[in-house]
C-alpha cells in the first residue's frame, strides 16, 4: 500500500471519527470540567476546584451505592458464566431441533429490557404474582421479592441472569467451536473418563473465552440501569440503588451538574479499574 | 468431538440427561414471555385471579384495544422506527467507510476508542449532551434523541464491520487496481457488495440496540417525542396498573426484535461474539 494511499484511507475514517468526537469526546471533556464546579441548571456556575469529590467522599449515601453496584455486579458476573458455560457445553452436543432452541434461549438477551422488566415487576407481585404462586406449589410461603430491602438486589441479580446468560452462553460456545481436536484424542488415548477430560481439558481450553465474557459481563452489569429503575427505582427505600440510580436521580432530578459529574467520573474510572484488573489477570493466565 | 464406545443403557442415559439440561435452560427463558402473551390475552379478571389462570380462554384483544385508545401508541412507534431508523442509516454510512479502512491499515488500536465509549454509562453521554441540547433549545424535538442514539449505533457498526473487511482477501480489490479503480471505487464497487452479510448483520444489531434503549428517550423526550420503550414505562406510572394492558404494551414493544433475533439467528450470533456488542 503506498503512501497516499493510506492517507486517502484515513480520509475514510474522518467521518466517523467527527461523530465519536461530538457524541462521545465532548462529553468526557465536558464531564471532566464540570465536575470542578458547583453548578445546579438554573443557577450560576462557580468553580470549586476537588470540593465535589470530597463531598462524594463523605455521601454515605454515594458511598452505599458502590458497594450494593459492586454486590450486584460480582453476583451478575459469576453466576451467568457459570451458568453460560454449563449451557454452552449443553447447546455444543447435536440434538434435534437445536438451532431453534438456542436462539429461544437467546431470546431473552434481545427483548426490550423495558418490556420484560414489565413483566418481571408483575411476576414479583407479593399478591397476585405468579412467582409466589409457584413457591406455594412447592409448598413454599411467600416471598416478599423486590418490596423486602434483603430480597431486592438478589431479586434483580436473577433478572440479569436471566437476561444476559444467553451472550455468555453464545461467547463459550464460539469458543468450544474453536478447540483443536488433538489434545481430546490424547486424553482419549490415555484412558481419561469424560469428566477428567472436561476438567483437565476443556475447561482449561476455555479459560481464556469465559474471562472475555467476564469482562463483558462485567461492563455491563456495572452499567446495568434499565431493569433496576423500571423493577425498582432504587428502592424499597434505597435498598437497590446503584451508582447509575444514584446518579441518574442527582442529574436529571435535582439537576446538580457539578456533583453527578464527579459521579461520573469515580464511576468510570471504577469500570476502567476494574477492566484493567481483568486484563492483567487475563495476561497472566496467558503466561501461566 | 470423540465418539466414545457406549452401551445402549449408557446411550439412554445421555439422551435424556441432554434432554434434562436442555428444558432446564430452555424453559425459564422462554416461561418469561410465555407469561407476558399469557397476561396480554387475558381479561383484567383472569389477570388478577389467584391462583393464576394460565391459559387466555377466550383470548381477548381487549388489552391491545386499550392500549391503543388510551395512548398514542402509533406515533410513538413512528418516533422508534424514525430514530432507530435514522441512527441506524447515518451509522452505516459514517461506520462502514471507517470499519474498512480501520482493517485495511490495520489500525486496530482505534478500536479502543469504540471500547472506551462502550465501557462509558449512557448517563455520563447525557449529563454534557442535555446540556448543550438546552442551550442549542432543540430539546422537545426528535433531533437530540438521533443524536445520543449515534453512541449506540456507530460503536456496533464500526466494530462488527471492520471485523468482516478483515476476513475478506484483499487480492480481489488488488486486482481492480490494476484495472485503474480509484480508492474510493474499490470501495463502493468492490468490497462493499462483499461485505454485504456484515454490513446487514451490523444494521440489523444496531437497529435492535437502538430500538431497545430506554434512558435517552427517558431523558430527552417531551410528551410528543417519546420512543416505545419510555411511552410503555409512562403506561406504569400514568394510569391505574392494570397488567392486561401494561403486557399488551410490552408484547407490542418488543415483538418486533424477537421476530427479527429469530429470523435471522445466525447470522446475528456471528456478529455478537465478534464484538461482543450490546448498546447503551
Amino acid at each position: 500500500m503506498t503512501s497516499s494511499d493510506r492517507r486517502r484511507l484515513v480520509a475514510f475514517i474522518a467521518p466517523a471519527l467527527l461523530v465519536v468526537l461530538a457524541v462521545a469526546v465532548f462529553p468526557w471533556a465536558f464531564t471532566l470540567w464540570m465536575s470542578l464546579f458547583d453548578w445546579k441548571i438554573g443557577s450560576a456556575s462557580i468553580f470549586v476546584g476537588l470540593e465535589n469529590y470530597v463531598a462524594l467522599a463523605h455521601d454515605a449515601r454515594f458511598l452505599w451505592s458502590v458497594v450494593r453496584t459492586l454486590l450486584f455486579t460480582a453476583l451478575a458476573v459469576v453466576v451467568p458464566l457459570v451458568l453460560g458455560t454449563a449451557a454452552a457445553l449443553v447447546f455444543h452436543q447435536r440434538f434435534p431441533l437445536r438451532g431453534l432452541l438456542r436462539s429461544l434461549f437467546t431470546l431473552p438477551m434481545m427483548a426490550t429490557p423495558v418490556a420484560i422488566a414489565l413483566v418481571w415487576t408483575m411476576m414479583f407481585h407479593p399478591q397476585q404474582g405468579v412467582l409466589n404462586y409457584l413457591l406455594s406449589l412447592a409448598g413454599i410461603g411467600p416471598s416478599e421479592w423486590v418490596y423486602s430491602p434483603a430480597l431486592a438486589i438478589p431479586c434483580l441479580v436473577m433478572v440479569d441472569v436471566w437476561q444476559w446468560t444467553p451472550l455468555v452462553m453464545l461467547i463459550v460456545l464460539g469458543g468450544l467451536a474453536s478447540l483443536p481436536i488433538d489434545p481430546f484424542e490424547a486424553a482419549y488415548l490415555d484412558g481419561a473418563t469424560r469428566w477428567q477430560t472436561l476438567r483437565h481439558v476443556t475447561l482449561p481450553m476455555l479459560f481464556p473465552f469465559v474471562l472475555v465474557a467476564a469482562m463483558i459481563r462485567m461492563i455491563d452489569a456495572l452499567k446495568t440501569f434499565d431493569t433496576i429503575y423500571v423493577i425498582t427505582q432504587g428502592g424499597p427505600g434505597t435498598a437497590s440503588e446503584t451508582i447509575n440510580l444514584y446518579l441518574y436521580l442527582q442529574a436529571f432530578s435535582f439537576y446538580q451538574v457539578g456533583k453527578s459529574s464527579a459521579v461520573v467520573v469515580v464511576f468510570f474510572a471504577l469500570v476502567i479499574g476494574l477492566s484493567l484488573l481483568l486484563f492483567w489477570l487475563r495476561r497472566r493466565a496467558d503466561y501461566a | 468431538m470423540i465418539e466414545r464406545p457406549r452401551t445402549r443403557t449408557q446411550r439412554w442415559l445421555d439422551r435424556a440427561l441432554l434432554a434434562l439440561g436442555v428444558v432446564l435452560f430452555v424453559s425459564p427463558a422462554i416461561s418469561v414471555f410465555l407469561w407476558m402473551l399469557s397476561l396480554a390475552f387475558k381479561n383484567e379478571v383472569d389477570n388478577l385471579a389467584y391462583p393464576p389462570v394460565f391459559v387466555p380462554s377466550p383470548p381477548t384483544l381487549a388489552n391491545f384495544a386499550a392500549v391503543f385508545r388510551e395512548n398514542n401508541f402509533l406515533l410513538y412507534f413512528w418516533n422508534s422506527v424514525v430514530v432507530s431508523g435514522v441512527s441506524t442509516l447515518a451509522a452505516v454510512l459514517v461506520g462502514v467507510p471507517a470499519g474498512y479502512a480501520i482493517a485495511r491499515l490495520r489500525a486496530r488500536g482505534l478500536l479502543l476508542v469504540v471500547l472506551v465509549a462502550r465501557m462509558t454509562p449512557a448517563i455520563s453521554f447525557l449529563i454534557p449532551l442535555f446540556t448543550l441540547f438546552q442551550a442549542l433549545g432543540i430539546t422537545g424535538t426528535l433531533t437530540p434523541v438521533v443524536i445520543t442514539h449515534l453512541v449506540i449505533t456507530v460503536p456496533i457498526v464500526v466494530y462488527v464491520v471492520s471485523g468482516y473487511f478483515e476476513t475478506l482477501p484483499e487480492e480481489l480489490e488488488e486486482a481492480a487496481l490494476v484495472d485503474g479503480c480509484t480508492q474510493w471505487q474499490r470501495f463502493t464497487l468492490i468490497a462493499v457488495p462483499l461485505a454485504r452479510p456484515g454490513i446487514t448483520v451490523a444494521a440489523i444489531l444496531a437497529f435492535i440496540f437502538s430500538w431497545n434503549n430506554f434512558i435517552f428517550g427517558a431523558v430527552l423526550a417531551g410528551r410528543t417525542t417519546r420512543t416505545l420503550p419510555v411511552a410503555v414505562y409512562n403506561v406504569l406510572t400514568f394510569e391505574q396498573v392494570s397488567w392486561g394492558p401494561l403486557a399488551a404494551a410490552a408484547l407490542l414493544v418488543t415483538l418486533p426484535v424477537l421476530v427479527l433475533t429469530v429470523m435471522v439467528q445466525k447470522e446475528i450470533v456471528g456478529g455478537l461474539t465478534a464484538g461482543g456488542v450490546k448498546g447503551g
